[in-house]
């Protein structure tokens, strides 16, 4: 495991329905406490030893780093676009790496079985070619050319439609999604999924949508999300071992776990290896 | 439409009538509710409904109803031809079921805690939670051993009842606060008949048996 190379990205630990000025609350990141208060504007994080950390507000949460020479938080363009609903979907814990949770949300094979009547559906259970490359100018994992039959690909979905995908992970502990938008087809829906590492093992994620959608209550929209997270929480919690895999010889992937290949690949040459296996047992 | 049900996707208790409708066929409405994060439960507008603030609410024309084991009641009653879901003939029977109406009360109370405080960092103690929590499992697991000792399968009587459907919810998500059910074989074997229920619908960490698999695992 490296902390070092992890305590230099920017992590989320609060959203605007956490921060409640006048009630600070204990938080913990890569294994330490951390002290949030004030106001979800002006948020102060406090590390153990009394240091303030540096924290900005961006994409509906608190996001702060412990590091000495931190790398810039990583631009989604689309949280700028002020016709977009935004829906933060609150945190929810999963005793599970932090890498693990972000390689679930990378994956499309699961759909039928796990996010069945909703993102998938047997038999049409098949994972067409699609293309993964490293962007290196970004440095980061991008995935295009996906395509899925899905029953019900958004809230605002009416029939069950073929949707087109596109992954990227701008971090190692985060992933955004960009997929149809099905009253809006010429743009994309944004779903991400910031996670915040308690622990190699702990870790709390915070679904965040940017989206389209004039049409679907508030609070459908929120347990649209919820609900296909929550089908992945218990999952994510018996998957062996706890720490993901970064040897290539523990595991044999198959085609459709290109993404996954390519994200272990990617973390193991940045050396960001926290909440990873980096030798075979 | 028979009845509105103000719902919130994750809770056990909104589950309960979720599924009591889906294994009576009975059609109703759905009014999402925010309850986290938004804590909408807590609204003016939901505490005008429900001075409690808690989930789920039924409404039935004028008919408001906030209390979960109630609501099983009205539904069994109201929608059930067969009348065994509420077997209001046998005093006996009936008062075996009521008194496991009561238990799932304490379910909620003991693993519906452990599971928000595992899940949503719920501001309680967890570790009571889930020590109330395993007394109660122990509890339903020397009940549901007698009765297949006695040849039965279900809670109370030869069918399911609403003590089932009350029961079930809290019982099955109690991995999801790490409490898992190796050490239960005959809670187990209840969970998994009643995922086998003509009508039964699944909830996130509840999941439907698979065409094509044997075996308890299902």
């Amino acid at each position: 495991m490296s902390r070092e190379y992890a305590t230099n990205d920017w992590y989320p630990v609060a959203d605007a329905a956490r921060m409640i000025p006048g009630h600070g609350f204990t938080t913990r990141l890569l294994g330490e406490p951390l002290e949030v208060s004030g106001s979800f504007e002006n948020p102060v994080v406090t590390a153990r030893d009394g240091r303030m950390l540096p924290v900005q507000v961006r994409y509906g949460h608190v996001w702060t780093t412990t590091g000495s020479a931190p790398r810039p938080l990583f631009d989604i363009a689309e949280a700028d676009e002020t016709d977009r609903t935004f829906v933060p979907c609150g945190a929810v814990q999963v005793r599970c790496s932090p890498l693990r949770a972000v390689e679930n949300f990378l994956d499309i094979a699961h759909f039928p079985f796990v996010h069945t009547g909703i993102l998938g559906e047997e038999p049409h259970t098949q994972v067409a070619p699609y293309k993964v490359e490293i962007r290196e100018d970004a440095d980061e994992v991008w995935a295009t050319q996906i395509g899925f039959h899905q029953p019900q690909a958004a809230k605002s979905a009416t029939e069950a439609i073929e949707t087109r995908y596109e992954y990227r992970v701008p971090a190692p502990t985060t992933a955004v999604l960009y997929k149809t938008c099905p009253p809006k087809p010429e743009a994309w829906d944004v779903i991400a999924i910031f996670v915040q590492p308690v622990a190699e093992d702990m870790c709390i994620a915070w679904p965040w949508m940017a989206l389209y959608d004039d049409v679907s209550p508030y609070a459908d929209l929120v347990q649209f999300q919820q609900e296909i997270f929550l089908q992945d929480r218990s999952i994510l919690e018996n998957q062996k071992p706890t720490l993901l895999p970064l040897d290539p010889r523990m595991e044999i992937p198959t085609r459709c776990d290109l993404t996954s290949v390519v994200y272990r690949r990617w973390l193991k040459r940045k050396g960001a290896t926290y909440g990873a296996l980096t030798t075979a047992a | 439409m028979t009845f509105t049900l103000y719902n919130y996707v994750l809770s056990g208790n909104c589950y309960k009538i979720r599924l009591m409708a889906a294994l009576l066929g009975v059609e109703y409405e759905t009014v999402a509710v925010d309850f986290y994060p938004g804590m909408e439960h807590r609204s003016p507008q939901m505490l005008s409904l429900n001075p409690a603030g808690t989930l789920p609410v039924l409404t039935a024309g004028d008919l408001v109803l906030t209390e979960t084991q109630a609501m099983l009641t009205w539904m069994a009653t109201s929608f059930d031809t067969s009348g065994t879901w509420f077997p209001a003939g046998d005093p006996a029977l009936l008062g075996v079921v009521q008194q496991w109406l009561g238990f799932s009360g304490r379910l909620t109370q003991s693993a519906g805690l452990a599971r928000l405080h595992s899940m949503l960092d719920w501001p309680v103690d967890g570790q009571a939670a889930c020590a109330a929590a395993v007394k109660d499992l122990r509890i339903l697991e020397r009940h549901l051993t007698d009765r297949v000792l006695e040849g039965g399968l279900w809670i109370a009587g030869e069918t399911p009842t609403i003590a089932d459907v009350a029961c079930f919810p809290y019982v099955a998500l109690s991995p999801d606060a790490g409490l898992e059910h190796d050490a239960y074989p005959a809670i187990r074997n209840w969970l998994y008949a009643i995922r086998g229920l003509p009508g039964f619908v699944a909830m996130p960490g509840i999941h439907y048996r698979h065409e094509g698999t044997s075996g308890t695992n299902g």
